[in-house]
């Protein structure tokens, strides 16, 4: 019996042939793997091949809520979209923020599995519990932002909505889901999965209560994790003032922001991108996803130059630096209109600056010939980042069409797949490994590709007491961090709530939640079971040990200048110990023993 | 007297006071049982939350056939008596700005009762953007934002003339 956290339900919609069902939550796995992310994975293990074409009919989406979303925990308004990865191919998890998890409790489900394909454009109208298909053949081409605003006008006003842009529906490998028009599901190419399906968005809107096991524990466990991070140095005071752009200074104080598609991993001019700068020229005002305290999300507007007027969410640190250091542009306003941008079309920033960085070194080297750019590509120009941010998102022309799909697939275009700053064909975000050893082990063992938000070693490494040069320890501490995130992800609510509150704090919410005996030794046993059945998802995907590594630049070429001058990343000092620590073997295979441990034995 | 006190420039748009409210009023969550409503302006990114004035002159207090609506002149809180009301709805009518609704079953009328004098909203509202003042204070931060932009000039104009 579900005594609260969840709803107990789950909506089926197949959009090959419109049927709609409603089915009760499997409650064992709800207690073996929470919902989000651990769930989602566990239901496409048992429903897909994991050797499907991500493009196909037979790859599902799913959105999922967690035990917390649509309740007063800190910073749960988390929805996951979990998919097999159109960039990679690997199980993909990719959440936003927003309202919308929330909104879909309230309407009676914990999440929405999305099957087959609709032969013509379709979006998902979830009206207190009843559930319709409808056309939208007047909605398809246009921007996130455009799409929810008409949806609900078709709808109801006050609906939240899940949308692709055009860059979804043109099956961009890099392109994002958009929660509310503008909070971003902007890793593994998750608005691919969904264009592939015809589907251009669903609008949910309830009216049911959402209940927890015991109320009063639990507003007692959730004013505790509230106060506990309200104290904290980043969540409650750094994040709040300055975004997650604070860390852009930081970062770059210890010479750990790569910089001109990372053959340097130190910028100059980064206080010119900065936070502060941020803050002080663009900033209107903070916004908060659902039962945020944090509040780090921004809203911003260009008010000068070329680009004034341009107003949107974010940027977020990875954007500024994707779009900014990545391609060596100090030029602020570029970035933001960048960022705006991608939100409007739909499309990954991490990915997509990386990408543009990777055709810049391209071009400068002159592997990539020059009547192939439509203009001149050279690091530092702030206007051909942006143009060629538009030209992506549009897909015009072949250079735009190529640039969409990522810089794994650009620069082995072009010969030269080294120069692809990616793990698992996804771009690494904005902490070079080289500076910041345990990211380096982080983004190659990532399951769903490089990736920063699986772990967050950072917050540790560089925010917190333990040496970013340092070896020893990393292959420790990135697996419990992965373990941890894993169950987080799972549970519904906010990474960033981890920098104050410990497996403790959440455990005691999700405990008090749900009604599940979960402590925090059990919390963290449900995020290694988690990353796990993960791992043997990639390994039926056709995954091995070979795809758990970096670009060789990251492991050979030292950089240039800054704090970490002269280091390189020494993944082998870390990986054989990570495997063991798993429990894995040396080919990155779980051993029967750890399967068994976890109970997920029947998976292999 | 106390009374709420709304800032629509630092509102983020997280919606935890509804989800306060609703529990503190319910034992449960649910944004349609708050009495307190965040709109989001999604296109200007713009949030604005509204809840009870416990106007001075009550429409909802003039309009109510069983007097289940009463204002307490101490607290200024317009209060609803449960057991009076009929649910004629007729003070979701009268109120000009929509803060006396029906909860999430359509059948029980709900407005702010201020929690009795500790409202729950409060609490969560991190970038105090909700604030519960004493009658007195209610507009002195407002007062001291334009005084400190005045005193800038204020400086300059010393200089020039000088």
């Amino acid at each position: 019996m579900i005594k609260g956290g969840f709803k107990g339900k789950l909506l089926r919609v197949n959009l090959t042939t419109k049927e709609v069902k409603s089915e009760a939550l499997n409650e064992e796995w709800a207690k073996k793997y929470l919902g989000g992310r651990g769930y989602g994975t566990r239901l496409m293990l048992e429903e897909i091949d994991p050797k499907v074409d991500p493009l196909s009919e037979e790859n599902k989406v799913i959105f999922a809520t967690g035990p917390l979303d649509g309740t007063l925990a800190p910073s749960s308004g988390r929805t996951m979209v979990i998919t097999k990865g159109p960039l990679n191919g690997a199980i993909a998890s990719s959440n936003a923020g927003g309202h919308f998890g929330p909104a879909l409790k309230h309407a009676g489900y914990d999440m929405i599995v999305v099957e087959g394909k609709s032969s013509e454009p379709v979006y998902i109208w979830i009206n207190k519990g009843k559930v319709e298909i409808r056309f939208a053949r007047e909605i398809w081409g246009k921007l996130a932002d455009e799409s929810d605003e008409l949806i609900r006008e078709q709808t109801h006003p006050l609906a939240e909505t899940m949308t692709i842009g055009p860059a979804g529906e043109k099956l961009s490998r890099i392109s994002s889901v958009m929660f509310n028009g503008h909070r971003a599901s902007g890793r593994t190419g998750v608005g691919a999965a969904v264009g592939s399906k015809n589907l251009k968005g669903i609008a949910v809107r309830g009216n049911e209560d959402t209940t927890v096991a015991d109320p009063e524990a639990f507003m007692k466990a959730v004013y505790k994790a509230r106060d506990i991070l309200s104290k904290d140095a980043f969540a409650g005071q750094g994040a709040a003032m300055l975004g997650t752009a604070m860390l852009v200074n930081v970062i770059n104080g210890v010479g750990g922001l790569p910089t001109n598609n990372a053959q340097d991993a130190f910028f100059p001019e980064a206080n010119k991108i900065s936070g502060e700068t941020l803050r002080e020229n663009h900033l209107i005002r903070n916004e908060g996803c659902a039962e945020c305290p944090i509040a780090c999300g921004r809203v911003t507007v260009v008010k000068s130059g070329p680009y004034k007027g341009n107003i949107g969410g974010g940027p977020e640190y990875e954007s500024i630096w994707s779009f900014g250091a990545m391609c060596g542009v100090s030029d602020l306003d570029a970035v933001i209109s960048a960022n705006h941008l991608c939100d409007k079309y739909g499309i990954d920033t991490i990915s997509l600056g990386s990408t543009i960085a990777c055709a810049m070194e391209l071009y400068e080297k002159g592997y990539m010939p020059k009547e192939d750019a439509p203009f001149e590509l050279r690091f530092g120009s702030g206007e051909a980042m942006l143009k060629a941010v538009e030209l992506a998102c549009k897909q015009e022309g072949d250079f735009g069409k190529l640039l969409a799909q990522g810089s794994y697939r650009f620069a082995e275009h072009y010969g030269h797949p080294e120069l692809s700053m990616s793990a698992k064909k996804q771009e690494f975000p904005a902490y070079d490994p080289r500076a910041i050893k345990g990211m380096g082990l982080e983004y190659a063992t990532s399951n769903r590709g490089a990736c920063h938000v699986r772990g967050y070693g950072t917050a540790v490494e560089v925010l917190g007491d333990a040496d970013q040069y340092a070896y020893e320890g990393k292959a420790a501490l990135i697996k419990t961090l992965q373990d941890l995130t894993a169950a987080l992800d799972s549970s519904g609510i906010c990474l960033f709530t981890t920098f104050g509150l410990s497996a403790n704090e959440l455990a005691e919410m999700v405990s008090t939640a749900t009604g599940f005996p979960i402590d925090a030794q059990e919390f963290m046993k449900i995020g290694e079971r988690i990353w796990n059945i993960e791992k043997i998802f990639n390994l039926k995907a056709g995954f091995t040990r070979q795809d758990d590594t970096l670009p060789p630049r990251i492991l050979s070429e030292p950089i240039k200048t800054g704090p970490s001058k002269g280091h390189v990343e020494e993944l082998g000092k870390m990986l054989d110990e990570y495997y063991q620590l798993r429990g894995w073997d040396k080919n990155s295979v779980p051993t029967d023993e750890k399967l068994k441990e976890l109970e997920v034995q029947i998976l292999k | 007297m106390r009374v709420l006190m709304l800032d629509q420039a630092k509102c983020t748009g997280c919606r935890a006071c509804e989800y306060a409210c609703s529990f503190e009023h319910t034992g449960k969550f649910n944004p349609l049982d708050s009495r307190i409503k965040v709109n989001e302006f999604w296109e200007d990114l713009t949030f604005v939350p509204s809840v009870c004035l416990q106007c001075e002159r009550a429409y909802c207090e003039e309009v109510c056939p069983t007097s289940a609506l009463t204002k307490n002149p101490e607290t200024g809180v317009v209060e609803l008596e449960k057991e009076k009301c009929i649910g004629c709805k007729q003070c979701i009518v009268a109120c000009p700005w929509g803060s006396i609704k029906l909860d999430h079953t359509g059948k029980e009328v709900i407005k702010c009762d201020n929690c009795g004098g500790d409202p729950a909203c409060i609490k969560v509202c991190y970038p105090d953007a909700l604030s519960y003042e004493e009658v007195e204070d209610i507009t002195n931060v407002k007062v001291l934002e334009t005084a400190t932009r005045l005193k800038e000039i204020a400086k300059d104009l010393v200089k020039g003339g000088a």
